[in-house]
């Protein structure tokens, strides 16, 4: 198992062609970036999507006629809700789905417990190449006609089951959605079987799993909750499909009238649909926050020269976040006609989630108190983590009782929670990872001073473009409107969109700063050394970037916990997991 | 395994592995301006918004039912609740980032404390769950109990994009629908069929009309895909399901006008989705009655 590395690709990077070495690599850091790659891509389009939603909010009769697939330069409401259904599946699978987990997690969960490679590299190169077809398949409903399907990233049937006559966009379009999301959970299907595999077989000597660092934590919990979450997706896209294609009925049910058509349908149930769709969707929201926490508890550590304040806490509390996750999809659903009943089961059951993530937020204060904090952008960005974690997850204890979801659900409150806590934080957490792990990736540092700033202006931004949408959301604001005609009241609120969309059009433009931080530095950027950060975890005791077997003929042994900062009596502020209690002898003496 | 290649990276990693740098105490620079700003920042936000809840600048329009009510009263106690923890935190965040900057100091060597750790799981314990179950009761009063055998029973149809309400008619009874009866062009957008006595007094409407202080049951279909009643003074919503007839109940207790929506998205024309509750008095709603019934017999 340990051995698994190809002998061909272990030889020095010269004597392997471009296409073996950069396209259809098997390396697991190769995948890592092009993973990365692809979520930054994804992550552009879905920004510009969200641009356009928010420039319509507020300015529905400009006239952009510069834009080819507007009609007149105006939004039709179908392109407005294609816009909505394809920035949050690019958002939701593409982006904090593949980042923090296919891509942080391909590249440093091997490093860091002191494996040479994934348990099973060509499956790891599958589930990219995978990821990169689903990729181009829900790209393509953009461009097929009818468009981009209007059902949100949700798809609720029977809107979703019964084709066109439900809307444009609901033909083909809708189609290649669900294609798009099955290919999409098999990559993952594949990539979570590979990522625990590799953390139970492939540990070095002495990595027990309670010296792990906080990161493998937090993906081999993520990969375990992507094993069972995608595998009841991937079920229900099936039968979805088949709904659609082959005149079954598991989601819709009979007596249905479209146009003034009787639709071919009888015995299946919306609220089927809902559940499944619900007890995949509510562990996702998991499994794209769970690894910002494991960077979060690592880098706060790192930069306060401190150890993780209850680090068999902070192991805990992801998994009982991983467990819990898995017992409260129905809080999505408590309007839905479910019984009333296991509302309160599951709104007890979402509160307690709240539980193991304050004795997180609790464990991240008591880690910084008393510390030495050096903020640089990686700790700037787990800071900020760790404040809109705390704001998005406040609101989610209205959002969990019942009786509140009756007078928020579908509101813009619910728009605002789940974009800080999932949206905002998660991206803040792949933030602090790429400054964070750059040098060690790419072999040169980014700017410090460039990221500084990209963190001021999106932090800032980030709150003024959702901090808005609470009240707006309070009051009574629908999302999914693509127009604030509908309902009297609503023009009341357009102040509050106003203020939303330039704080978004700002936080965009900041994002440049990022994006051309990260291109100059990949060329232009000051070498990197092994260890820049001073860090005690295995990723940082090989050379920047890593040899394509990580750490070549050393088989790195591990002698002590993750974060052993400021050891009293210890002769530097960290002791790397590497040093045997000779070496740090002998280190003392010198 | 190719020996040749491998080499390399040995010496590589024999290299980097035991050293430790010396002489660490020294001091990061520009670690003061990002703590104060970023302190300063967390304490705005703080600022801005206990300020905008305190001086309830966005307030939710005030309830119309007793049950709604309470659902404000609950609402209000969980802002209490977190909007404590959001100030304890925000505010804790910025005073130990501004506390504990690196000024050359060295950190101390914390690696937890389980009397701490207990006593915060406790209190989030307590305080998370006993939320929830004091949350209950307001749920617990308009979902677990039935409608009370007075209610005025109306029936509400959502389709693509169009709400309509149903009043059974003076023999109490909502007669057959037939979906292949369904044509609103013909003025029978329910599908109401004639051959069934009760189906002939029903009285299909736009919008809703109820008596004020009556239990009002509402019976929520949907003709085809998912839909929702929405009615923000209600503090009541609940989704429209095709295959489904669900029953939700209120006792509306001021007169006027209010507007009903659909949260659920529900197609392109989901913005639209739009009617009015008219809450009127006892003898204005007989009035409504009598008029629906006249307008049937012509």
């Amino acid at each position: 198992m340990k051995s698994r590395v190809d002998s061909a690709q272990a030889a020095a990077p010269g004597q392997i062609g471009f296409v073996r070495r950069c396209l259809f690599s098997t390396d697991h850091k190769v995948i890592g970036i092009q993973y990365f790659f692809l979520a930054l891509f994804a992550v552009l389009i879905g920004i510009v999507l969200s641009l356009f939603m928010r420039f319509h909010l507020v300015w529905p009769a400009a006239h952009l006629s510069w834009i080819p697939w507007l009609s007149g330069g105006l939004m039709t409401p179908e392109q407005y809700l294609a816009l909505v259904t394809m920035h949050g599946t690019l958002m939701v699978f593409f982006v904090l789905t593949v980042a923090p987990q296919s891509a942080f997690g391909n590249y440093f969960l091997p490093l860091q417990i002191g494996a040479p490679e994934m348990a099973f590299p060509r499956l790891n190169m599958l589930s990219f190449w995978l990821t990169f077809v689903a990729l181009l398949v829900m790209l393509a409903a953009f461009v097929v006609p009818g468009g981009a399907p209007i059902s949100g990233w949700t798809a609720y049937t029977p809107l979703s089951s019964v084709g066109s006559v439900a809307g444009p966009g609901e033909g083909l379009g809708q189609t290649l959605w669900i294609a798009s999301i099955g290919i999409f959970c098999i990559a993952s299907l594949l990539g979570a079987l590979n990522f625990i595999s590799t953390t139970i077989d492939m540990r070095a000597p002495g990595m027990t799993l309670m010296r792990m660092p906080l990161t493998v934590w937090a993906w081999f919990v993520t990969a375990i909750l992507s094993l069972l979450a995608f595998a009841v997706l991937l079920a229900a896209a099936i039968l979805l499909l088949l709904d659609r294609s082959a005149g079954t009925s598991f989601f819709t049910p009979a007596g249905i009238v479209l146009s003034g058509q009787l639709q071919p349908h009888a015995g299946g149930s919306p609220l089927l649909w809902e559940h499944l769709f619900w007890f995949f969707g509510h562990p996702e929201v998991y499994i794209a926050i769970l690894p910002g926490m494991g960077v979060t508890s690592h880098v706060l550590a790192n930069f306060s020269r401190k150890p993780v304040f209850g680090y068999k806490a902070m192991a805990i509390t992801l998994c009982a976040i991983g467990f819990l996750g898995f017992l409260v999809w129905g809080h999505h659903m408590f309007v839905s006609g479910m019984s009333p009943y296991s509302s309160i089961a599951f709104s007890l059951l979402t509160m307690s989630i709240g539980v193991p993530s304050a004795i997180k937020t609790c464990n991240w204060l008591g880690t910084i108190w008393h510390g030495k904090l050096q903020l640089k952008s990686p700790m700037l960005f787990s800071l900020g983590f760790v404040s809109v974690f705390v704001t998005g997850g406040l609101s989610g204890l209205f959002l969990a009782q019942p009786a509140l979801d009756n007078m928020l659900h579908g509101t813009y409150y619910v728009v605002a929670h789940f974009h800080l806590i999932m949206g905002v934080a998660a991206i803040f957490g792949i933030f602090a990872a790429t400054y964070l792990w750059f040098p060690k990736m790419f072999g040169r540092a980014m700017n410090e001073r460039l990221g500084q700033i990209h963190f001021w202006l999106t932090f800032v931004g980030a709150y003024c473009i959702f901090m808005p949408m609470h009240f707006i959301g309070i009051e009574g604001g629908i999302r999914r409107y693509s127009d604030y005609t509908g309902a009297n009241y609503l023009a009341a609120l357009q102040p509050l969109h106003r203020f939303s969309t330039i704080a978004a059009f700002a936080t965009a433009a900041a994002q440049l700063i990022f994006l051309f931080n990260l291109f100059w530095s990949l060329r232009k950027g000051a070498p990197a050394s092994a260890n820049p950060w001073n860090a005690t975890t295995l990723e940082w005791a090989t050379p920047s970037p890593p040899p394509r077997d990580n750490f070549g003929a050393w088989k790195p042994a591990v002698y002590r916990g993750p974060y052993e900062y400021s050891v009293p009596g210890a002769a530097a502020d960290f002791i790397p997991q590497h040093l045997s209690p000779a070496d740090l002898e002998a280190a003392g003496a010198d | 395994m190719s020996p040749a290649g491998r080499h390399v990276y040995l010496d590589a990693a024999r290299d980097l592995c035991p050293r430790i740098p010396a002489g660490t105490r020294r001091r990061e620079r520009g670690s003061t301006f990002a703590s104060v700003l970023l302190a300063l920042l967390l304490s705005l936000l703080v600022l801005i918004t206990v300020w905008i809840f305190a001086a309830r600048v966005f307030p939710a329009p005030s309830s119309i039912t007793a049950i709604g009510d309470q659902v404000d009263r609950q609402y209000a106690l969980t802002l209490w609740i977190t909007g404590a923890i959001f100030v304890l935190a925000q505010l804790g965040f910025a005073w130990a980032i501004l506390r504990f900057r690196d000024r050359g100091q060295r950190a101390r060597f914390v690696p937890g404390n389980s009397r701490l750790e207990f006593a915060w799981t406790v209190a989030a314990i307590i305080l998370f769950l006993g939320l929830g179950v004091l949350g209950r009761r307001a749920w617990a009063e308009s979902r677990f109990t039935p409608p009370s055998a007075g209610a005025i029973q109306v029936e509400v149809t959502e389709s693509q994009f169009v709400f309509n309400f149903r009043y059974p008619g003076p023999d109490g009874k909502f007669g057959r629908l037939d979906p292949r009866l369904i044509s609103p062009s013909t003025g029978n957008p329910l599908g109401l069929d004639d051959n069934d006595p009760a189906a002939r007094d029903d009285v299909v409407v736009p919008q809703l009309t109820v008596p004020v202080n009556r239990q009002i049951a509402l019976l929520i279909r949907s003709q085809d895909v998912v839909h929702n009643f929405f009615v923000r003074e209600l503090r009541l919503q609940e989704d429209a399901v095709p295959g489904m007839i669900i029953s939700v109940h209120f006792t509306p207790d001021r007169l006027g006008r209010y507007e009903i929506v659909c949260t659920q998205l529900c197609g392109l024309g989901h913005y639209r989705m739009h009617s009015y509750l008219n809450v009127v008095a006892a003898s204005d709603y007989q009035a409504f009655l009598n008029q629906q019934q006249q307008a049937l017999r012509q």
